[in-house]
């Protein structure tokens, strides 16, 4: 049970890192520029 | 009463993210800054209302461009939208699909039409992390065009969520693209009606069956912050949790299950003995509710 719940929290401190680190490297403008253009293949046009 | 609670806040989420209401004069999609935020559950940004982006379109996009950005000499490799998953995964585990997905919303208001209901066998839970690994990771990343660009497998070929709130409002504002519907949009269109017709007789069938981003959230089940707690000294197994379980999970085999989405239905609505409960951070929460005893 102790380590299970060890193992969430060191899970959260390692998302936290790969947020932190995506965001470093621009990754929240690489997502913005493809969720504002009309994705066609998404809506099944190719 | 917790059960009115949830619809409100499923019916919230719903709305703010999808609240971009200007879109019948725009034409368009909103394309402000939040759309850099990724939403906890299955939104379609293309949506036209989406004010936020959909978490798994955004992770199959940044894997389907691995090869492009790193000629750039960038490094995404989708740390940014793993990093928001796995935070909402270890705090809450599955909890999103409940209380926040709009799509998860859909499918609990259709299965309301009176039917007959129908049960999936267990071993159909498990193909959505076949979709996770195929659609969602490997094939993006792997099938590329001669410029290393993949693309996105789920989005363009099963997600039902797109085809509903992206497809089909898109080609209602857009006249000009109804030129350039084909196989591809038909097959999404028939892939949604199956769904919306499996919804009436199913529990959450896309969330049981295929969602990948379930399946992504529900690898946290086991280790999250909040977790479900079963109490074996007081269940009866009287199977109630599981016949009023939106998502058909054995309770009282093993709390945590992949499938459970912490609706608290279970707990609040099911259980008169007082056999589940659940804990944050290990710690238990009490609970003002009347209880029978098994005795």
């Amino acid at each position: 049970m102790e380590h299970t719940r060890k193992s969430g929290f060191f899970l959260l401190l390692l998302f936290v890192i790969f947020l932190v680190i995506g965001i470093n490297t621009e990754e929240v403008a690489a997502v913005w520029e493809k969720a504002v253009n009309i994705c066609l293949s998404c809506i099944g046009i190719e | 009463m917790m059960f009115v609670l949830r619809r409100w806040i499923q019916t919230a989420a719903t709305a703010l993210s999808n609240a971009y209401l200007l879109f019948p004069f725009t034409r368009n999609i909103y394309q402000g800054k939040l759309k850099s935020v990724c939403v906890p559950g299955l939104n379609c940004y293309s949506c036209p209302a989406a004010t936020g982006a959909c978490p798994l379109g955004s992770l199959q996009t940044m894997l389907a461009t691995v090869r492009p950005s790193a000629k750039a000499g960038n490094a995404h490799i989708g740390l940014y939208v793993l990093g928001i998953l796995g935070i909402i995964g270890s705090l809450v585990g599955r909890m999103p699909c409940a209380w926040l997905c709009p799509f998860g919303l859909l499918q609990e208001l259709i299965h309301k039409i009176p039917s007959r209901k129908i049960e999936i066998p267990y071993w159909m839970i498990y193909i959505k992390y076949a979709f996770l690994a195929f659609f969602v990771v490997l094939l993006p990343l792997l099938v590329v065009d001669g410029f290393g660009y993949g693309t996105t497998w789920f989005c363009k070929y099963v997600c039902p969520a797109g085809t509903l709130e992206a497809g089909i409002p898109m080609l209602i504002l857009q006249p000009q693209l109804r030129e350039l519907v084909g196989w591809l949009y038909a097959s999404k269109v028939g892939i949604l009606l199956i769904f919306l017709t499996l919804m009436v007789f199913i529990r959450r069938p896309f969330c049981r069956i295929v969602c990948p981003l379930g399946a992504i959230y529900s690898l946290f089940n086991k280790v999250s912050v909040f977790r479900m707690v079963h109490h074996p000294d007081k269940c009866v197994l009287c199977k109630e949790c599981y016949n009023h379980c939106p998502m058909g999970v054995r309770f009282y085999e093993g709390a945590n299950q992949p499938d459970c989405i912490r609706c608290l239905k279970c707990m609040q609505e099911s259980c008169k003995f007082g056999a589940i409960s659940y804990e944050i951070a290990g710690l238990p929460v009490a609970l003002k509710k009347k209880t029978t005893s098994p005795l």
